[in-house]
């Protein structure tokens, strides 16, 4: 059964990253000299409000009003019974403004911006939420708001478009390299060190050169904090498992790091393997790739012997990223995160699932986690409890599913 | 004496400021790049930086993208560039050759390997845009070792304290970016420019270069007065993407720009 203790020989797990940037090897600042001072000023900035109650209270009252925090932690009984082993609790994510987790950072990052005295925000998007989260604080704010998208992932998520331009965004399609997410995030940041002094580069998951993996994690850790609570609170014990999928790592490490220290708590990262590891098509650096330098930080990569950075593929375009936030490398090289390769296939009948036993449509990304829960809660004892990080909801992905499945709608 | 260090001295003899020119190494194919840095170095070229093709190239504009793409369409690697300069080395000995790319292709090779081979290769400096001094002491180190100088960039938005420590890192020439914003971009203001290269002159004997935004002859005449060394880029990718049908009108092109240069530098009153 698992406890609340801290043993004596792990690490401080929140010592890190150092002051500058590090998880072990891992993280840092590798941009060009030009964004290396605006940086400093973000990190300088983002440490100073972290510990200025105004500010605080500030975010909460957002949190709470316009995200509708602290968001449930459901117990789903179909589900758990149907799988016959550890209770599943799902942490409602998907409930929150905007269908996902990506809010609770854009809401953080944007109150920074307006601090800085920024007028404008960009971003990069994959499967377009954290454009729409990015687009929705700015039109709150009445910022300027342009959001870079691969080409390929402004067809595979038109509905998103169409809401960040409701929003007021600008929406640019970004042709280059391998029309994704990658390529969005190259074109972001040549627009931040073009535009630098009125401009804040809202990054939307845990990569990036520091402070962004760290600042990221600390705005998204508001979900592991509430679970934890909430699963005391109804069970007096801590979970045995934790659940959720990792494309950049943001919703993930938001579950995971409030509990990195309880060591009975057992942490799954579920990458997208897409057509399978070993057919090469997929977006699964730390199940597959080596490390490497990429978006201004060290970590773990799909790259070829060259040093190139090669095409990735998953069905859901948020976790369609050669790379991943350095703290999930550095907990993957210390064993304390075990990172998992989930097929396309895998996903989507997990999506299907969910919505058939629980009537909660996932997002493509989260029904990657959801498979491996299907994998995991038949091998763990049937009283304890698994916290899946339900990280999104589907609304967006239902063109790509009935298409996949060759419905017209 | 390094190569690099001794072409400036050089030209300091004579009066002269340093024309580099960029190109993209493998763009548009690879048997173009060792004719064309001969030709640019007849032009009046004194050092060659050559870019190494990266697929992420994220401190470039769309003119150098494409660059790279071109060259990776044929699978470009480090190694293969590292064939080019020896290749090149068979016919020149003097001109200075400086790498110019991203941290990843390095890294991957492993930094002694890569500092070795490149020395053997005929390398004589290397400037890796996404690497700062704070993450590059090992690189740096063992580059020095090895015979290379580490290049660095300054930017608009170094302070004084970055300009120190990062002058104290370099050597060969340190590399000031003239604007906020990606290669080929659009203009630079020579004034402002000249107000940054006397602050960073008082942090530094090396030579500092100025590049990004210089497209013609003018303004690199304008810039040779107040900076050491001119690089160009983008301008003369261009040229090259327009003649991809025609390799040697590319690099007559390429060559014919940067002697425009040439002559309008050398023509230019000293400062
Ligand atoms: C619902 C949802 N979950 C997960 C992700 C993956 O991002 P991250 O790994 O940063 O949580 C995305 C990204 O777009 C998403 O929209």
């Amino acid at each position: 059964m698992s406890t609340v203790s801290k043993p004596q020989q792990t690490p401080d797990w929140s010592a890190f990253p150092d002051a500058r940037g590090h998880f072990g090897p891992y993280g840092g600042q590798f941009v060009s000299e030009t964004l290396m001072e605006p940086l400093e000023e973000l990190r300088e900035a983002y440490h100073r409000y972290l510990k200025d109650p105004e500010f605080l209270a500030e975010l909460d009252r957002d949190l709470a009003q316009y995200v509708g925090r602290p968001s449930p932690l459901y117990l789903a009984e179909r589900l758990t019974r149907e799988l016959g082993g550890a209770r599943i609790y799902l942490k409602r994510e998907d409930l929150n403004h905007t269908g996902a987790h990506k809010v609770n950072n854009t809401i953080g990052q944007a109150l920074l911006a307006k601090r800085m005295g920024k007028t404008r925000i960009i971003a990069e998007t994959g499967a377009g939420q954290h454009g729409v989260a990015t687009a929705t604080v700015a039109a709150r704010l009445g910022l300027e708001c342009v959001v870079y998208m691969g080409a390929d992932d402004i067809q595979r998520q038109s509905p998103n478009v169409y809401r960040m331009r409701l929003l007021g965004a600008r929406v640019v399609p970004v042709s280059s390299g391998s029309r994704t997410l990658k390529d969005a995030l190259n074109e972001a940041m040549r627009d931040w060190v073009t535009n630098v002094d009125n401009t804040f580069y809202i990054i939307g998951t845990v990569a990036g050169p520091h402070p962004y993996p760290a600042m990221v994690r600390d705005f998204q850790s508001v979900i592991g904090r509430e679970a934890r609570a909430q699963y005391l609170e109804e069970t007096g014990e801590l979970p045995d498992a934790l659940v959720a999928c990792v494309g950049g790592g943001s919703n993930a490490i938001g579950l995971f790091h409030p509990f990195l220290d309880d060591a009975g708590v057992a942490m799954y990262g579920a990458e997208a393997a897409g057509d399978g590891i070993d057919s090469g098509r997929h977006s699964a650096p730390l199940c597959a790739g080596k490390p490497g330098v990429l978006h201004g930080n060290r970590t773990y990569l799909m790259e070829d012997a060259d040093g190139q950075i090669t095409q990735t593929h998953s069905v859901s375009a948020g976790l369609d990223y050669p790379g991943v936030g350095p703290e999930h490398a550095w907990l993957k090289d210390a064993g304390r995160v075990q990172y998992v390769p989930i097929t396309d296939e895998e996903a989507l009948s997990a999506f299907h699932r969910l919505t058939r036993t629980e009537g909660i449509i996932p997002a493509l990304e989260t029904s990657h986690a959801i498979a491996q829960v299907i994998k995991l809660a038949p091998q763990l004892r049937s009283d304890g409890g698994i916290i899946v990080n339900l990280s999104g909801r589907g609304d967006k992905d239902i063109n790509t599913v009935a298409r996949m499945e060759g419905i017209e709608l | 004496m390094s190569r690099i260090a001794a072409r400036f001295e050089y030209l300091r003899s004579q009066g002269r400021k340093a024309l580099i020119p960029y190109v993209t190494a493998g763009d548009p194919e690879p048997a173009n790049t060792v004719p064309l840095m001969h030709e640019l170095v007849n032009a009046g070229a004194d050092i060659v930086e050559l870019g190494v093709p990266f697929s992420d190239p994220m401190a470039d504009g769309p003119v150098i993208q494409q660059a790279c793409e071109r060259a990776l369409k044929h699978h470009v690697s480090l190694r293969d560039v590292l064939g080019m300069v020896r290749e090149f080395r068979r016919d020149n000995t003097t001109t200075p050759v400086v790498l110019m790319g991203y941290l990843n292709p390095v890294e991957i090779m492993g930094y002694e390997t890569f500092a070795r081979e490149a020395a053997e290769a005929g390398v004589d400096g290397l400037l890796t845009v996404d690497l700062p001094p704070e993450e590059g002491a090992d690189l740096v180190q063992t580059l020095t070792t090895n015979g290379i100088d580490p290049i660095f960039l300054l930017a608009p938005t170094s302070h004084e304290g970055r300009i120190k420590a990062i002058c104290a890192a370099a050597s060969g020439f340190v590399y000031y970016v003239s604007l906020k914003g990606v290669t080929g971009a659009a203009t630079l203001d020579v004034d402002a420019v000249a107000e940054k290269l006397a602050l960073i002159r008082q942090h530094t004997d090396l030579p500092v270069g100025v590049g990004f935004g210089i497209s013609d002859a003018p303004t690199a005449a304008r810039v040779g007065r107040v900076a050491d060394a001119v690089v160009v880029g983008s301008a003369l990718v261009k040229l090259l993407a327009a003649n991809t049908q025609d390799l040697p009108a590319g690099r007559a092109a390429a060559a014919d720009l940067l002697g425009e240069m040439r002559q309008a530098m050398d023509a230019a009153p000293k400062a």
